[in-house]
């Protein structure tokens, strides 16, 4: 295989990568921040694909955009005011809402379970135009979710610094404090989860149109996918600041694609991506607890060999 | 100021475990009283400071602060106006959130959008100057990486930054070495003394209990049995402080914690 074949594999896999991470973003609102773990995330993916889907083919490819964030944070305020309003438990509240989503999204889909995008106009397609002619016309794609993604995670990372992001880092960081401040708990949880499930559907609405078709499967482990996308980019950035932080998401966003198109080259099977991801996230969360019990047991041995003292 | 009237909070009503915590008590505050508490354990000193921030609704009785009846208001409403400390240094503040951050939900200043200002920076340097623990050149510090005496300085600092119409210490010094402890609680009285806040503070501390402040309440079983101010209370010792609550109690005060000196 020649080069040019490679560096255009690499090319679509941070596309994909670069699609996701808003995903991946998303968690590091949800996840990260405001330490709820939002188990809606695949629905609202695909919620969003489906009904940025639905815009592009109404002839709004960029209004397509803020449909489907709208989409996301409606279902994101419906996770939230089911955990603080209605008693639900938060990861109940997050397989609920994913469960309903599949209905609603069918329902979006006018109940088949696929919606074509080829002769529909996609930020894509409009970007292919942009540039048609100038030496990075190749490059449209991975150029325009490159804006976007910059886009967002500026915005998600001035907004962080905002009065009102603090107060939801704050609900997340320490949760007795808040309870006991003028802050509102319930009120900064459902709003963290509107802004977060928002990026989810950016990112379902993304991928739709980047991959010119929606099925009704498309966010199945989205989850997974990009909460090992998120632990990938800590570990590379550790606990720095908030923007290298949002960078460190993207980042790890895209290496964990590019190391799994280089694993498909190495004759992985597709259908491996989603264990792959389960592993990496149960490493990433794993290793540092099992670390801890490693080194007791090291002492417990080291205890033993010893053998009993003279009494 | 405040005004409890016959409040009664029982914890799992109907159980094996019932617990009736507070029974009946009512008490007023005058505007800039200072009143230290004290009383054995389980007394319900913990459960008052909850029932008057609104940690939980209380079973029967109301509660007025400034003359508004707050008994149904949410725990976050009331904070607007309470502040509260409690013995935890832990609990006041966010460890993942910068010095300056903390601060500045502690101010509540601007809107929903509103960001950290050179003016807010400038602010928050000459309060962190009083507490004189070298904080103010630390703004963008992470809270998590302060001793625990810092981080109760700090949450004094925040509960009082915007004056709250009541203060309630809850043993807030009790978790901190002698030393610190010392100087939080200097600092506590010049910053109530100086914005003349009213304030209510649960002391262990027999001695401290009757030399800051202006009025002294003993708690047991959920009541208050003793409640000294004015001239009976200048001339009081500890001694007499703990023959008046045998009298009264019919048993010695049992604290664990409790210093005599």
């Amino acid at each position: 295989m020649d080069f040019g074949t490679l560096l255009g594999l690499a090319q679509s896999a941070a596309e994909l990568g670069l699609i996701c991470s808003l995903t991946a973003l998303s968690l590091y609102l949800s996840y990260s921040m405001l330490n709820v773990c939002d188990l809606s995330t695949d629905g609202c993916f695909t919620l969003g694909a489906v009904v940025g889907a639905n815009v592009s083919l109404n002839g709004h490819p960029f209004l397509a955009l803020p449909a489907a964030m709208l989409a996301g944070m409606l279902s994101g305020f419906v996770t939230g005011f089911l955990q603080t309003k209605m008693g639900v438990n938060s990861l109940l509240a997050g397989i609920i809402v994913n469960t309903a989503l599949y209905s609603v999204n069918v329902a979006a889909m006018d109940g088949a379970s696929l919606i074509p995008l080829n002769k529909a106009d996609t930020v894509f397609t409009k970007a292919k135009g942009l540039l048609e002619g100038s030496f990075i016309e190749e490059q449209y794609k991975l150029l325009a979710v490159l804006v976007i993604v910059a886009a967002a995670v500026a915005v998600l990372v001035a907004f962080l610094k905002t009065k009102l992001g603090m107060s939801i880092r704050c609900a997340g960081d320490n949760p007795d404090m808040v309870r006991s401040s003028s802050i509102n708990i319930v009120h900064m949880t459902i709003i963290g989860l509107c802004a977060s499930n928002a990026l989810t559907g950016l990112s379902g609405c993304l991928m739709a149109q980047a991959q010119k078709s929606v099925d009704i499967n498309l966010g199945n482990g989205m989850l997974t996918i990009a909460l090992a996308s998120l632990l990938i980019g800590r570990t590379l950035m550790g606990r720095g600041g908030l923007a290298l932080g949002g960078v460190g998401v993207v980042v790890g966003a895209v290496i964990f694609r590019l190391v799994y198109a280089a694993a498909l080259r190495l004759d992985m099977p597709a259908f491996m991506l989603k264990a792959v991801s389960s592993v990496i996230v149960v490493a990433a969360i794993s290793l540092p607890y099992l670390k801890a019990s490693w080194e007791v047991l090291l002492r417990k041995i080291r205890h033993k060999r010893r053998g009993p003292a003279d009494a | 100021m405040l005004r409890l009237e016959n409040i009664e909070k029982t914890f799992n009503p109907g159980t094996p475990n019932a617990k009736t915590a507070i029974r009946g008590l009512s008490l007023h505050l005058e505007k800039g009283d200072f009143v230290t508490i004290i009383g054995s354990n389980g007394a319900g000193k913990s459960t008052l400071f909850g029932a008057i921030a609104g940690s939980f609704l209380t079973d029967s009785g109301s509660i007025y602060l400034d003359g508004r009846d707050i008994t149904f208001d949410p725990e976050h409403k009331r904070a607007k106006q309470i502040g509260r400390l409690f013995q935890d240094p832990l609990r006041g503040s966010a460890p993942n959130m910068t010095i300056e951050e903390n601060l500045f939900l502690a101010s509540r200043k601007g809107g929903a959008m509103s960001r950290i200002g050179r003016a807010d920076r400038e602010m928050f340097k000459e309060r962190l100057r009083l507490l004189d623990m070298g904080l103010e050149s630390r703004l963008t510090s992470k809270v998590g990486l302060l001793s625990g005496g810092q981080r109760q300085a700090l949450t004094l600092l925040m509960a009082t930054m915007v004056t709250p119409k009541l203060l309630l210490l809850d043993e807030h010094t009790a978790a901190l070495d002698p030393g610190t402890a010392e100087k939080v609680l200097k600092l506590t009285r010049s910053i109530v003394e100086n914005s003349g806040i009213t304030c209510l503070m649960v002391t262990h501390n027999m001695h401290q209990a009757l030399e800051l402040g202006n009025r002294t309440l003993m708690m047991a079983d959920g009541g208050i049995v003793l409640d000294i101010k004015g001239e009976s209370r200048s001339s009081l010792t500890v001694n007499d402080l703990l023959e008046m609550f045998k009298k009264e109690v019919g048993q010695g005060l049992d604290n664990d914690r409790m210093l005599l000196s």
